[in-house]
Formats: C-alpha cells, sequence, structure tokens
C-alpha cells in the first residue's frame, strides 16, 4: 500500500506526520519526496547504512563539427534550452526537460545524448525503517524527474511517501499511484484555502483522501464545517501544545517521547487501510 | 524601482504574514504580487477587489486526432514523460515537448493551447495588488511567477509605485527561482527547528547562486532558543543580516482569522516586524 502525505500549505506538519507515522509503524519505507527541502531523515539520526547516488538526466550533446547551424533545434525546443549562434550552440541545460526532440529533428545526427546530475537520491536504514530521500541540487528548477527517481526505488508492501507543499507539478509527481493521499492542515484561514485546493487535486487523480488537522484547538471551525459538508474523513487531530513544537524543533519525534501517541498513529494506520477501501 | 521577495526553503514559517504586513506599512508606496501561486493565501488578509483578469497560457498539450490515429505505437514509445497509453495523452503527465507530433507518420498529433490559471490586477486598502491562481495540478507555475511579476513592473511603473513586495512560494525549485531572480533583497523566513536551520541553508545558497542579497527573519525564535542562536550563527559566518526576531504569539491566528496584518493589531509580532521594515529601509 502507497500513502502519501501532502498539504496545500507549508509548514503544516507533512512531515512530523510522516515520521511519526512511520517509527509508530516500524516496518515501512518512508519516500521523502519534498526533494528541494528533504527533512524527514533528520528526525532519524541512528540511521544506519547511509548512501547516496546522483540522479541523472538526459541532455543533448551537440558536435559543433558537424553541425551546420540551421536552427532546427533552438527552434523545435518548447523550453527555450537552445540557442544556436553563427559560432557555437549554446546550450541552458537547466531548462532542459530531455525530452530529446533536438535530436530527433538535427538533420545533420549532430545531436547524440549525455546526462547531468540535478540531484541525490540517498538511502538508509533505521531499525526496520527503510529512508529514501532526494535531495535538489541548489539552483536547478526542476524537481519532477528526481521525485521520480526516488518513487521508483521503493518497493516495500507499505510506503509511505512525504510529499511537497503546494498543488503544482511536483506535488502530482509525489502522490501519483498513492493508494490514500493524508491530507495535513491546521484549523486556520489560509490552511483551509490550501486544503479546498490540495483536495480538487487528489479528487481529480482518483486517490481517495482524508484528513489530519495539525494544531487542533488554534484557529476557527472552518476545516471542520468543510470536512463535514465535502464529507472527507477526520482521520487523527493533533492538538497545539508547546511540547510537541518544542520536542519538533529539536529534531525528536513525539510519538517516541509521548509514548501514548504511539498508539493514535497505529491506529491512524488502520483508520486509512479503512478508509481506503 | 526595487523588489523585495519575501522567501523561506521550509513552508509555513510566515512569508505571507510577513508579506502583508510590510504591504501594509509600505501604505500607498508599493505593489503587492502574490507569487505563491499554488497556494496563494495573501488575498484572504488583502481581500483584493478585482480589476482585470488575465489568462495563463502553460504548456502546450497534445492531443491524439482518433480518427488519423493508425495506432502504431511510435509517439507512446518516443514519449519520455510517460504520457501516451492507449492511444491518448494524460494531459497531468505531458511536458509539451511536442516529439509525439515528428515522430507520428500519420500526422495525428496537434499540439493545443491550455489555459493553466489566471492573473489579475486588483486594489486594495494598501494599494495595487498582482495575483494568480494555477488551477490545481497544472504545470508551468515559474512561468506563471513570471506573468505575475511582470504585470506588477507594469502596474508600478503606471500607478508610480517604487517598491514590489513579493509573497514567494516555499522550496527551492522553479516558482521560487522565478520569484527571486532580479531581485533587490530577499527577506528569508525561517523558524528556530531543525527543519527550519537546514532548510534556510539552502535557501540562502539559492540567493547566493542568483546574486540576490537576503536578510533573515526568525519567526517564533523564543520556541527554541537553542537553535535560534545556531541560526544566529550561521548568519554571522555568512555575513547575512538578521533583519528581526518574531517572538511567538497567539494573537498571530487571531489576526488572520479577522482577516488584519499584524501591523493593524495591537502585539509584539507587530512592533518587530515595524524594526524589519526599518532595516530593509536602511538596507534600500
Amino acid at each position: 500500500m502507497i500513502i502519501s502525505v501532502a498539504s496545500g500549505k507549508g509548514g503544516t506538519g507533512k512531515t512530523l506526520v510522516t515520521t511519526n507515522l512511520a517509527a509508530s509503524v516500524g516496518e515501512v519505507e518512508l519516500v521523502d519526496c519534498d526533494v528541494e527541502e528533504p527533512n524527514s531523515y533528520l528526525f532519524f539520526p541512528r540511521r544506519e547504512e547511509e548512501a547516496c547516488t546522483d540522479c541523472e538526466v538526459m541532455i543533448p550533446v551537440i558536435d559543433e563539427g558537424m553541425c551546420k547551424r540551421c536552427g532546427r533545434c533552438s527552434e523545435f525546443c518548447a523550453y527555450n534550452a537552445l540557442a544556436v549562434f553563427p559560432q557555437q550552440v549554446l546550450l541552458f541545460k537547466e531548462l532542459c526537460h530531455g525530452c530529446g526532440g533536438c535530436g530527433l529533428v538535427c538533420p545533420e545526427g549532430a545531436i547524440s545524448e549525455g546526462t547531468r546530475a540535478i540531484g541525490k537520491i540517498c538511502r538508509a536504514r533505521s531499525g526496520d525503517l527503510r529512508l529514501l530521500w532526494g535531495e535538489l541540487s541548489v539552483g536547478e528548477p526542476m524537481a519532477t524527474p528526481l521525485i521520480r527517481s526516488v518513487k521508483a526505488e521503493a518497493k516495500g508492501d507499505l510506503v509511505l511517501i512525504d510529499s511537497p507543499p503546494g498543488t503544482a507539478c511536483p506535488v502530482i509527481e509525489a502522490i501519483r499511484e498513492s493508494d490514500f493521499c493524508l491530507l495535513v492542515t491546521e484549523p486556520t484561514p489560509f490552511g483551509l484555502y490550501d486544503l479546498s485546493i490540495a483536495v480538487q487535486v487528489v479528487r481529480g487523480m482518483e486517490i481517495p483522501c482524508g484528513v489530519v488537522v495539525n494544531r487542533a484547538g488554534v484557529g476557527d471551525r472552518g476545516v471542520y464545517d468543510y470536512c463535514k459538508k465535502e464529507e472527507i474523513p477526520i482521520l487523527l487531530e493533533i492538538p497545539m501544545k508547546r511540547e510537541i513544537a518544542e520536542l519538533y524543533s529539536r529534531g525528536l519525534l513525539f510519538s517516541e517521547a509521548m509514548v501514548e501517541w504511539r498508539d493514535e498513529f497505529v491506529q491512524l494506520l488502520g483508520r486509512i487501510e479503512e478508509a481506503a477501501e | 524601482m526595487k523588489q523585495i521577495v519575501v522567501i523561506s526553503g521550509k513552508g509555513g514559517t510566515g512569508k505571507t504574514t510577513m508579506a502583508a504586513s510590510l504591504a501594509a506599512l509600505a501604505h500607498g508606496m508599493a505593489v503587492v504580487a502574490d507569487c505563491d501561486v499554488d497556494a496563494p493565501d495573501l488575498h484572504l488578509i488583502l481581500k483584493p477587489r478585482v480589476q482585470e483578469t488575465f489568462d495563463f497560457l502553460g504548456l502546450q498539450t497534445a492531443l491524439i486526432d482518433p480518427d488519423r490515429c493508425t495506432e502504431c505505437g511510435e509517439c507512446e514509445k518516443a514519449c519520455r514523460f510517460d504520457a501516451i497509453s492507449d492511444y491518448q495523452v494524460d494531459p497531468a503527465s505531458c511536458e509539451g515537448c511536442k516529439v509525439c507530433t515528428i515522430v507520428c507518420p500519420s500526422e495525428a498529433v496537434a499540439m493545443v493551447d491550455r489555459v493553466s490559471g489566471h492573473a489579475y490586477i486588483s486594489e486594495t486598502r494598501f494599494g495595487p495588488m498582482v495575483h494568480a491562481d494555477l488551477f490545481p495540478g497544472e504545470e508551468a507555475s515559474g512561468k506563471l511567477v513570471t506573468m505575475v511579476r511582470e504585470i506588477s513592473a507594469r502596474v508600478a511603473e503606471r500607478e508610480e509605485k517604487e517598491l514590489i513586495i513579493i509573497d514567494g512560494s516555499p522550496g527551492i525549485g522553479c516558482p521560487v527561482i522565478a520569484s527571486i531572480t532580479g531581485t533587490d533583497i530577499a527577506l528569508v523566513m525561517t523558524e528556530p527547528t531543525i527543519s527550519g536551520a537546514h532548510d534556510l541553508e539552502r535557501i540562502l545558497g539559492v540567493a547566493r547562486h542568483f546574486g540576490v542579497e537576503a536578510m533573515v527573519t526568525i519567526n517564533k525564535y523564543d520556541l527554541n532558543l537553542e537553535v535560534t542562536g545556531k541560526i544566529e550563527g550561521l548568519c554571522r559566518d555568512l555575513g547575512v543580516e538578521i533583519a528581526g526576531k518574531l517572538p511567538f504569539d497567539p494573537g498571530v491566528v487571531e489576526a488572520m482569522i479577522s482577516g488584519k496584518t499584524l501591523v493593524e493589531v495591537e502585539g509584539p509580532v507587530g512592533d518587530a516586524i515595524r524594526e524589519v521594515w526599518d532595516r530593509i529601509g536602511a538596507k534600500l
């Protein structure tokens, strides 16, 4: 079963929920797809067997000797990644999506393909838990190819995906093929507005969803009224407690320090399995 | 004309709350641009009245004409984005590269424009605002950010405003890069958690990479004084000025619910934001 944890708004507690759920359940693969700012592994300081490899994407390699400067490649490129000058062809590699189109349209056969690294894929173990995360290199704009590569490494029976914030393409890539999407929100107007966009995304992808309300007790009733109206189950409430926030700030799992929460997270998994059917 | 962008690596560190308060302090002087296009919240505080609406054309999408398609499967083989199966294009996966149009032997594939969102010019109680919404799940959020910034620059020129205040998005990827390039100051919001500190280091790297001067504000600094100290040390080492430290205050959520900025209500956070505003002013 693949469970993704998402939220429209950032900072609502996706990583808090994913890490505590993973630690409470035990035998699970935790895949951090928030590759722009991966944090989940920081909560497992005793991780072992850590190893990273480069995540590579395809880019064109131009044989300047064979190139006749006809300009077909730059005309074709939908991403403005190629510019043809009389002396040379310039590739703006960060803009390239690796579609291979320039090679197909080149009449001289002057374009072959190479690769370049846009980030790292990392793996580690912490007890029964397998950790996977991607880390996009600074200055790189495109997260989706890295998210795709990190997800491809997960092959366990139970996979938890920590998704990036927002509702655009990196989120789609992260939650695609999930059996269930857990949406973490906070009971504030910002939390509600962004939750409502996230719900449209998961419904559009036909993924069943449920909500975790974090920092319950602050704010207003908007999120609760919305979930009732839309018939979205609230599967867990985590109260606004300074103790929880402080443990998180120190990089500690609150379900380990406040042991009654371990059961809460195990039960959350049960409720997810029920709701996914 | 000067541009300030409010960003943060980590989400939920108070970008929008800060941007709204800066808009209030800049009263009448600035154009406000909400560039967090896939989770825009600034309108909940600034309550814009829309004056002009623009269609946003995102990436083109391939469309297969079933009458011409001979089901040869060449397009599916050539597509690098797994966007074609059963001779149909999945618009959510299609990145608009057009490769399918050139490998198709029967000219059955065409590229079609799609409206992926809207951009707006609006009026608020603090002056003009430019904002957008990206339809849920659409791509090209960076392109929409660029559109919002171009419209903002036009509005600033037309209405003779000397400042653009940009509310950015979390992360370090394409919408963030599109938000910060060419700005004068990146005000980076962070919080004293190990996640916040980790993400701060990366976003400061992005600002440096694109040659934008950064200033840091630590939100809820009193939640963990030890990590706050570490963040201050990191900023010292990198030569980045701390623009301010905001205390934890439940009044922040109450202000949000009543649709007010923090400088429109009494409280310690509003006072701290006024100091941030003065430091930014000194820097500009």
